[in-house]
């Protein structure tokens, strides 16, 4: 059975005359333990298929399948057990005004776990920040720390699919690895899925064991990362991004 | 190769509440008709080196140096009003991220206007005309519309080029470059680029280009300082970035992902506090 299913997924914001549709007619499948990327320029909607599986794109039409179960308009309580994401700007993902302790506790709190305490601790340590950051600010930590806060709060769920929008982006190339390496240890240790959106194709090489290219909104190519690394990429668009990459 | 620019020992400091923080620490180096790089990560002072040679750090910020020469004349001893004519005219700056930068509620055919009309005595007509042409030049199609327009009808690749239009009319000498294209993407990356350095090229420019990406300053300069924690650590030609000595710069390179080149894990760079306190390599020829 396939971690996640999306068949027919359409996408739109505005309405009338207004109407703007961010993605058309996407489907890819991905398989329980794979690493799936999406690809494209700004504005190709590859964020938004994201934004739609989670639900903060209330306008969307088409299947969307999680773990066998569909999707309906209303998320079930327990979606949020199983599907999690990790948003491109640790900058603006992070209540200011929380604490990492607050953050994560509430999490916690909300998905009805009752050793709260204990499970902070083991979070903070799974995303190698130890428990001298506890109870710190965002403003007291660096990009990269945030970031790893974000995951950490993605995490406490225990979720089996992460969703991923450009984790690395905002962060300096030596943090950018420290971050990809823990992703990746994470995904070994606890057998997650990923769904990570990136504009860059080194990163998605990296990561990812396949790859949708999207543009204006529309699929136009799934391949593997061995095709990508042997720029055998079918459609021109994805030959133009390979190039512009290199 | 004529001298441009030259900045001998500049300081960047901040008075604040735990002592004095140096943003840059003893930088030297020269700028002539090339294409400079300044490559590091946030904080490393990078931005800071391209605002102080324009005098643009704020106080309580505070800018020394032994000297900032823009040919033979010292700018530390310019004073505010002449340094407004070396502003745009004589040293341009473009910045990061072009949302930020335009007036939000001046159309772009003004602003650009207001650009040259300050700098050269010159008819509303004419300068509209010139305009025109500098728009043509940065490769935006139907120049007329984009006059009448406001930023925020503007895509980032435009508002990047638009940038780029209106600190090149007052045909300035040197151009300094903060991060042009890291909000623009990859596609659109090159095709910026390609413009800056055409233009560079046909006027005889000296170019600062301030990034974070290592290899796009190998791709697109002539020479690059590396920066960490106010300091350039090394400098070397463009071209043999890719075989730099110092650590810390190979620490950079190592940490990249590559297609071609596909590992398990990433390196991640090991942190050397010497390097922030030796001196600083030299950047002058």
């Amino acid at each position: 059975m396939n971690m996640l299913e999306v068949t027919g997924l359409n996408v739109w914001f505005g309405s009338h005359r207004d109407r703007v549709d961010a993605v058309k007619d996407a489907t890819f499948s991905v398989g329980q333990g794979e690493s799936f990327g999406l690809v494209g320029e700004s504005g190709s909607g590859k964020s938004t298929i994201l934004r739609a599986i989670t639900g903060l794109a209330p306008d969307w039409s088409g299947d969307i399948t999680v773990e066998g179960t569909k999707i309906g308009k209303k998320r079930a309580k327990g979606f949020f057990k199983t599907v999690q994401m990790v948003f491109q700007d640790p900058y603006a993902s992070l209540h200011p005004r929380h604490s990492v302790d607050q953050v994560l506790g509430e999490t916690l709190h909300l998905h009805g776990f009752k050793d709260i305490d204990a499970r902070v601790v083991k979070l903070l340590e799974d995303v190698g920040l130890g428990q001298r950051f506890r109870f710190r600010y965002p403003h007291q930590l660096s990009g990269g720390q945030r970031q790893r806060v974000a995951i950490a709060r993605a995490l406490a769920p225990e979720p089996d699919l992460l969703l991923l929008d450009e984790p690395t982006s905002a962060l300096d190339v030596s943090v950018q690895a420290e971050i990809l390496n823990l992703l990746a240890d994470l995904r070994a240790a606890r057998q997650l899925t990923y769904l990570m959106v990136s504009h860059d194709l080194s990163v998605v090489g990296h990561m990812c064991d396949r790859l949708a290219v999207m543009k204006d909104g529309e699929i136009v190519e799934i391949l593997d990362v061995d095709a990508l690394r042997n720029m055998n990429a079918g459609h021109p668009y994805s030959q133009h991004l390979l190039k512009a990459s290199l | 190769m004529s001298t441009l620019l030259d900045v001998k020992n500049l300081w960047v400091k901040f008075p604040s509440r735990h002592g004095v923080f140096d943003a840059v620490r003893g930088v030297s180096f020269t700028l002539g008709r090339e294409r400079l790089g300044i490559v590091g990560e946030s904080g490393s002072g990078k931005s800071m080196t391209g605002r102080a040679i324009l005098r643009l750090i704020r106080p309580p910020g505070i800018v020394e140096a032994d000297h900032i020469n823009l040919e033979g004349v010292d700018l530390l001893k310019k004073s505010e009003k002449d340094m407004r004519d070396v502003r745009g005219q004589r040293i341009s700056m473009v910045m990061q991220d072009p949302k930020f930068s335009l007036n939000p509620v001046m159309t772009i055919g003004d602003q650009i206007i207001e650009a040259y009309r300050l700098h050269n005595a010159a008819s509303k007509a004419e300068a509209y005309k010139k305009s025109l042409e500098m728009l043509e030049a940065v490769s935006i199609r139907d120049p007329e519309r984009v006059m009448r327009a406001y930023p925020h009808e503007m895509s980032g690749g435009m508002g990047q080029r638009i940038m780029i239009a209106m600190m090149l009319i007052p045909n300035p000498e040197i151009l300094i470059a903060d991060e042009p294209t890291s909000a623009l993407d990859v596609s659109v990356q090159r095709q910026v680029l390609d413009i800056m350095d055409k233009l560079v090229k046909e006027r005889g420019m000296g170019l600062i280009f301030i990034s974070h990406d290592l290899n796009l300053v190998a791709d697109f300069c002539d020479r690059v300082l590396i920066m960490y924690a106010g300091r350039i650590v090394e400098v070397c030609d463009a071209d043999k970035l890719h075989a730099a000595q110092h650590p810390y710069t190979r620490g950079l390179l190592n940490s990249l992902p590559r297609l071609d080149a596909p590992r398990d894990r990433l390196e991640v760079l090991q942190r050397d506090p010497e390097w922030a306190t030796a001196p600083s390599v030299s950047g002058r020829v």
